[in-house]
C-alpha cells in the first residue's frame, strides 16, 4: 500500500494499545444506513503506469505551437533557478506559519515579496497574496467598500473582461452598484468615468496596460474619484510595471496584479499569483495574510503573520475576507525570479517584450486591411482590426501551428473583426515574419 | 539573515536576458514611464540559489518533520506527483486555447484530466456534479454559498441566514458573511451538534447550515439523519466542509448521507503539497437540484468521447476563476488518486483513523481528552491541568518545536480550553507516532519538575518566541520602513 507504512504487526500492536478488535470498529459511529451506497472507483496503478498514463494524457495536448496569446496570461521566460530552488521540501511541504519559530524561511520569502512588489508598485503596502490576479481585484473592490461605507463601483470595460465576469458573480448577492464604462476604441474613456463620479461611489477601476494593450494615465481620473471621496485601483501587469508608470504615481489608493508572469508556468489556469498592494491607511482592510518584522526576546530579528485580528479564523463573520491561504509557494516562485532578473533584468524583459510587439503590429499592419484598433500607445500586446472574422483567421493559423492572438469578439460585442496580438521576449523575429505571411495568406 | 535587498549590489545580475536594442523612450513616451527605478535586488545566481537554500533551512515541512496539525492533514506528498505536474504539455498550456476555434481539440489531455477527477470526486463522495474552479477551500465554501444562494433565488425562496456550528472553521461563517448572509451561530452539545439548539434558530429563512464530519474535535455527528430531515423540512441545504474528508473515505458518502454542497480540500485529502499555505484547490460538488448553478465553464464528454468546455448554463452563478481553478494542482491530485485506487483510497481513511486513535490512546492518561471515545483522524487534548501550573498549550507546543516536530493545532476549536489538536495522517509510522509520544511525555514531565524551561521554549530554533505585539504596534512589513 504505496504511502502507509503500518505493517499488518504495527497495525495489531496498534489496534492492541487502542483496545479494538479491528480497524472497522474504529468506524462503528458511522451507522449502515449512512455507509457508501457505492464506491466504484478502478484499482490503484503503480507509479511508472500512472506516469505513463500522465505523459499520454500530456502528449494529447498541443504543444509546440508558435503562440501569439496573452490577454492578460504571459509566457515569459523562466531562469532554471525557480523550479530548482522551489523543488526544496522544506519549502513545499510546510504549512502555513502559524509557528514561526519553526517558519522563518517562508515568513522572511513572504516579507521579502511584500517588499517586492510594493516596489514595483510603488505602494506601502503589500499581503501575503491571494489567488489570482482576478480575486485580487474583486477583494480591492471590497476593501473600497468598507473603507467608504459606499456601495457603487465605476468599473472600466477595458478592465480584463473574465475579471469584470468574476466580480458579476461575486457581488449578486450584495447591495452593490457595479457601472461598467464602456471603452472608446480600445481606450479607456476617461471623461465618461469621471461623469460617473458621485458622492456615492467607492471606487474607480482601470487596468494598465489595459485589455487591448494600451498604455494609460488615469492620473487625472484618480484625482478626480479622490476629490469625490472615491478609492482609485489599478490592476497592473507586473512585467511592465518596471519601466511603467507606477500606480502610486498616478495617485492610486490599491494596485493589484496576476503575478503569473513573474515566473509562474501558464499551468492552464492556474495555480497563479494575486498581487494585492496599497498605501498604508488602508492596510487594516486588506484581506489575508500579512508578514510583519520583529524581534525575539534576545533581540534577533524575526517575522510573524501579524494584524491577525482582521482575520477569519479570530474574527468568523466580521472578518475583512474569508481568505485562510497565503500562496505562499507562487509568491516564493515569483520572488525568486525577480531576484535572478534583478533590475535591470526584468526592465530588459520589459522592452524586449515591447520591441517585438512594435516588430510584429509594423509587420501586421502592412498587411492589405489590416490595421491598428487604436492610435493609443501600447505595451507588448495591440488589438488589430481584421478584414473579415478573427475567429475564422485563427482558424486557419491554428491548423498551421499558429495561435495569432485572442479573438475579441468572444467577449466584446461586435468586435468579431478584432483580435489581440501579445509578444514576450520569447517570440522571434523570424516566427513574427511567419506569422505575418500566414496572415497574409489566411486573409 | 539579512534580506535579499540588504545584499544587493548595484550591477550584479543573476541571468542576462537579451539586450534591447531601442532606448526606453522610442517605445513609450515619457509621461507613461515610471520616474525612478523599481528597486529589485541586484545579486548573482549564487547569491539567490544560497540565499533562498539558506531560507529553506529555516523552516519546518514534511519532508523533514513530523506535522501533527490537527484539521490540516499535514500527509506525505509523493515526489512523482511533483515531476510530472512539470511536464510541459500541460505547464506550458495557455488557458485560452480553449476559447479559440476548435480550441478543446487544442486541450484534450488536459480536459480529460479534468473530466476524471471530477468522477473521481463524484464517486468518493457521492455527489452528482463537480466544478473544480475554486482556488482554495475557503473559495470552495464561497462557491458553495453561491451556488446555495442562486438555487434559492430561483425558486423564490426568501433566504436570509446561514447557520454554522461554534465548532466551524472560521471561513465557514467568513464565507457566509461574505456572500451576503446573516451568520447564526449555535452552540455544540457534548462535542457535536445538538438538534434541539437547531431547532431553536431553524426558520423559513434559513439558507443552509456549513457543516464539518467528522466535526474538529474528531468526532463523528450522530446526530446527522436528524439534522438533515430537520434542514429539508424548512427547505434549508446542508454544507459540508470537506476539510476533513480524510478520515471517511469508503466508510461514508456525504452525499448518501445527505448533504447538498461538498468542498473538498485537494491539498489535504489528496496529497498536494500546502505549499507555506498554498496554492490550494477546493473543488465543490453539488447534488442534482444544483448543477444548473454551477459555475462555468463545465467540462463535459461527448459521445464519440472528446472532451469539450461549455459556457451555456443560464442558471449559472458565473466565473468564480478566470479558468478551471488551479489545474496544476488538481494534475497532482488526479496522479494521486490514479496511484492509490479504490483501496488505497480507503486504507488512507482507515490508517488515518488507526493513527489517530493509537495516538489518542497513548496520551490520555497525561493530557486531559475531554471526548475520550473513539475518534476519527483527528483528536483534541486539553492542556488545561498544566495551564494551572503555568504551561499553556502554547509552551507545549513551543517545546515540541525543540524536539524537532512542527507542533499540533493550539487553541481551536474555541470550545475547548487551552486545546492541542493532533492529527497524525495515515504516512507516519509507529516508530514515528511512538518516539513523539516519548518525547512529548518528556515534555509534560518536565512541565511538572521546572516550568520555567518549558516557558523558555523554543531553543533550538532560529529565533526564540517573536514579539507579535511590536509586530503590530510597529507595522514593519516591507523592508523600505
Amino acid at each position: 500500500m504505496p504511502y502507509v507504512p503500518h505493517t499488518p504487526e504495527d497495525t495489531r500492536a496498534m489496534l492492541g494499545a487502542i483496545g479494538a478488535g479491528s480497524v472497522e470498529e474504529l468506524f462503528a459511529e458511522i451507522p449502515l444506513a449512512l455507509r457508501p451506497k457505492s464506491f466504484d472507483l478502478p484499482g490503484g496503478l503503480s507509479e511508472m503506469a500512472t506516469r505513463q498514463r500522465i505523459e499520454d494524457l500530456a502528449a494529447r495536448n498541443s504543444n509546440g505551437m508558435v503562440s501569439f496569446l496573452g490577454a492578460g496570461f504571459y509566457d515569459h521566460y523562466v531562469p532554471s533557478a525557480v523550479d530548482a530552488l522551489i523543488s526544496r521540501g522544506e519549502f513545499y511541504t510546510a504549512y502555513t506559519p502559524y509557528q514561526p519559530e519553526a517558519s522563518q524561511g517562508t515568513l522572511q520569502a513572504i516579507f521579502e515579496y511584500q517588499t517586492a512588489v510594493a516596489r514595483l508598485m510603488g505602494m506601502e503596502c503589500a499581503n501575503a497574496s491571494v489567488y489570482d490576479g482576478g480575486t485580487a481585484l474583486y477583494e480591492a473592490m471590497m476593501m473600497a467598500v468598507r473603507q467608504t461605507k459606499r456601495v457603487k463601483v465605476i468599473v472600466s470595460e477595458t478592465v480584463s473582461p473574465i475579471y469584470r465576469i468574476l466580480l458579476d458573480t461575486y457581488t449578486r448577492n450584495l447591495k452593490l452598484t457595479l457601472v461598467t464604462v464602456p471603452h472608446a476604441k480600445g481606450g479607456t474613456d476617461f471623461a465618461a468615468m469621471q461623469a460617473a463620479l458621485d458622492d456615492a461611489t467607492a471606487c474607480v477601476v482601470v487596468q494598465n496596460p489595459n485589455f487591448f494593450g494600451c498604455v494609460e494615465d488615469a492620473s487625472a481620473l484618480f484625482a478626480a474619484a479622490k476629490a469625490k471621496g472615491a478609492l482609485a485601483i489599478v490592476s497592473a501587469y507586473p512585467v511592465l510595471q518596471s519601466v511603467l508608470k507606477t500606480p502610486a504615481a498616478m495617485g492610486a489608493d490599491i494596485a493589484v496584479a496576476e503575478g503569473q508572469s513573474l515566473g509562474l508556468p501558464l499551468f492552464f489556469g492556474g495555480p497563479y499569483l494575486g498581487v494585492m498592494t496599497s498605501t498604508k491607511p488602508l492596510v487594516r482592510q486588506m484581506p489575508g495574510r500579512i508578514v510583519g518584522r520583529t524581534q525575539d526576546g534576545q533581540g534577533r530579528t524575526g517575522y510573524v503573520l501579524t494584524l491577525q485580528a482582521r482575520e477569519q479564523h479570530i474574527r468568523r463573520q466580521k472578518a475583512t475576507s474569508n481568505i485562510c491561504s497565503n500562496q505562499a509557494l507562487c509568491a516564493l516562485r515569483s520572488l525568486i525570479h525577480l531576484s535572478l532578473l534583478g533590475e535591470e533584468g526584468l526592465a530588459r524583459t520589459a522592452r524586449v517584450s515591447m520591441e517585438n510587439a512594435r516588430y510584429a503590429a509594423k509587420k501586421l499592419t502592412a498587411i492589405k486591411g489590416v490595421e491598428l484598433l487604436s492610435d493609443k500607445p501600447f505595451g507588448n500586446e495591440f488589438a488589430i482590426t481584421l478584414p473579415r472574422s478573427a475567429q475564422d483567421v485563427c482558424l486557419t493559423l491554428i491548423e498551421k501551428g499558429f495561435v495569432p492572438g485572442f479573438p475579441l469578439g468572444r467577449y466584446y460585442q461586435g468586435m468579431d473583426n478584432a483580435l489581440l496580438v501579445c509578444c514576450t521576449e520569447k517570440n522571434s523575429r523570424r516566427d513574427i515574419d511567419i506569422l505575418a505571411a500566414w496572415m497574409e495568406d489566411a486573409i | 539573515m539579512s534580506t535579499l535587498f540588504k545584499k544587493s549590489s548595484p550591477g550584479r545580475e543573476g541571468v542576462w536576458p537579451e539586450a534591447p536594442s531601442q532606448e526606453l523612450g522610442e517605445l513609450l513616451p515619457e509621461g507613461l514611464l515610471r520616474e525612478k527605478p523599481a528597486g529589485m535586488p541586484s545579486l548573482s545566481e549564487l547569491d539567490v540559489v544560497r540565499h533562498f537554500s539558506l531560507l529553506s533551512r529555516k523552516n519546518f515541512g514534511v519532508d523533514s518533520n513530523f506535522y501533527p496539525l490537527g484539521s490540516c492533514t499535514m500527509k506525505y506528498n509523493p515526489k512523482f506527483c511533483e515531476d510530472i505536474a512539470g511536464l510541459p504539455g500541460f505547464a506550458r498550456l495557455h488557458p485560452l486555447l480553449p476559447q479559440l476555434p476548435r480550441g478543446d481539440e487544442l486541450t484534450q489531455g488536459a480536459l480529460e484530466v479534468m473530466y476524471e477527477t471530477e468522477r473521481w470526486l463524484c464517486e468518493i463522495t457521492g455527489m452528482a456534479e463537480y466544478t473544480l474552479h475554486p482556488m482554495a477551500g475557503a473559495h470552495g465554501e464561497l462557491t458553495g454559498v453561491l451556488t446555495i444562494a442562486a438555487y434559492h433565488a430561483d425558486k423564490g425562496n426568501k433566504k436570509t441566514k446561514i447557520i454554522c456550528p461554534d465548532s466551524a472553521h472560521g471561513t465557514n461563517p467568513a464565507s457566509a458573511a461574505i456572500a451576503g448572509y446573516e451568520v447564526v451561530s449555535i452552540a455544540s452539545k457534548d462535542g457535536i451538534v445538538d438538534p434541539d439548539a437547531l431547532a431553536e434558530v431553524l426558520d423559513d429563512e434559513v439558507a443552509a447550515m456549513m457543516m464539518t464530519c467528522p466535526n474538529t474535535l474528531g468526532l463523528f455527528e450522530k446526530n446527522l439523519p436528524r439534522i438533515v430531515e430537520m434542514l429539508r423540512s424548512v427547505d434549508a441545504l446542508l454544507y459540508y466542509d470537506g476539510a476533513n474528508l480524510n478520515a471517511i473515505m469508503g466508510k461514508m458518502r456525504v452525499g448518501d448521507a445527505g448533504f447538498d454542497v461538498v468542498h473538498v480540500n485537494l491539498h489535504k485529502t489528496f496529497g498536494t503539497p500546502h505549499g507555506g499555505g498554498g496554492p490550494g484547490s477546493g473543488p465543490v460538488g453539488v447534488c442534482e437540484k444544483l448543477v444548473p448553478y454551477l459555475p462555468i465553464s463545465r467540462v463535459v464528454k461527448d459521445p464519440s468521447g472528446r472532451f469539450h468546455l461549455r459556457y451555456d448554463y443560464p442558471k449559472s452563478i458565473g466565473y468564480v476563476a478566470p479558468f478551471y481553478g488551479n489545474f496544476g494542482v488538481v494534475l497532482k491530485a488526479y496522479a494521486y488518486m490514479l496511484r492509490l485506487g479504490r483501496e488505497g483510497l480507503i486504507k488512507v481513511s482507515e490508517n488515518a483513523v488507526l493513527a489517530a486513535n493509537y495516538l489518542r490512546k497513548l496520551l490520555d492518561d497525561v493530557l486531559e481528552v475531554p471526548y475520550d471515545r473513539v475518534c476519527m483522524h483527528e483528536f483534541v487534548a486539553s492542556a488545561d491541568k498544566q495551564s494551572q501550573k503555568g504551561v499553556r498549550a502554547l509552551d507545549i507546543a513551543k517545546a515540541l518545536l525543540d524536539k524537532g516536530y512542527h507542533a499540533p493545532t493550539i487553541y481551536f476549536p474555541l470550545i475547548v480550553k487551552e486545546c492541542l489538536m493532533f492529527e497524525p495522517t495515515e504516512t507516519e509510522s509507529k516508530e514515528t507516532l511512538d518516539q513523539f509520544v516519548t518525547d512529548l511525555r518528556e515534555i509534560l514531565a518536565l512541565a511538572e519538575s521546572d516550568p520555567a524551561a518549558v516557558q523558555a521554549a523554543p531553543v533550538t530554533t532560529p529565533v526564540g518566541r517573536l514579539d507579535e505585539t511590536r509586530a503590530a504596534r510597529n507595522m514593519e512589513i516591507t523592508d523600505d520602513m
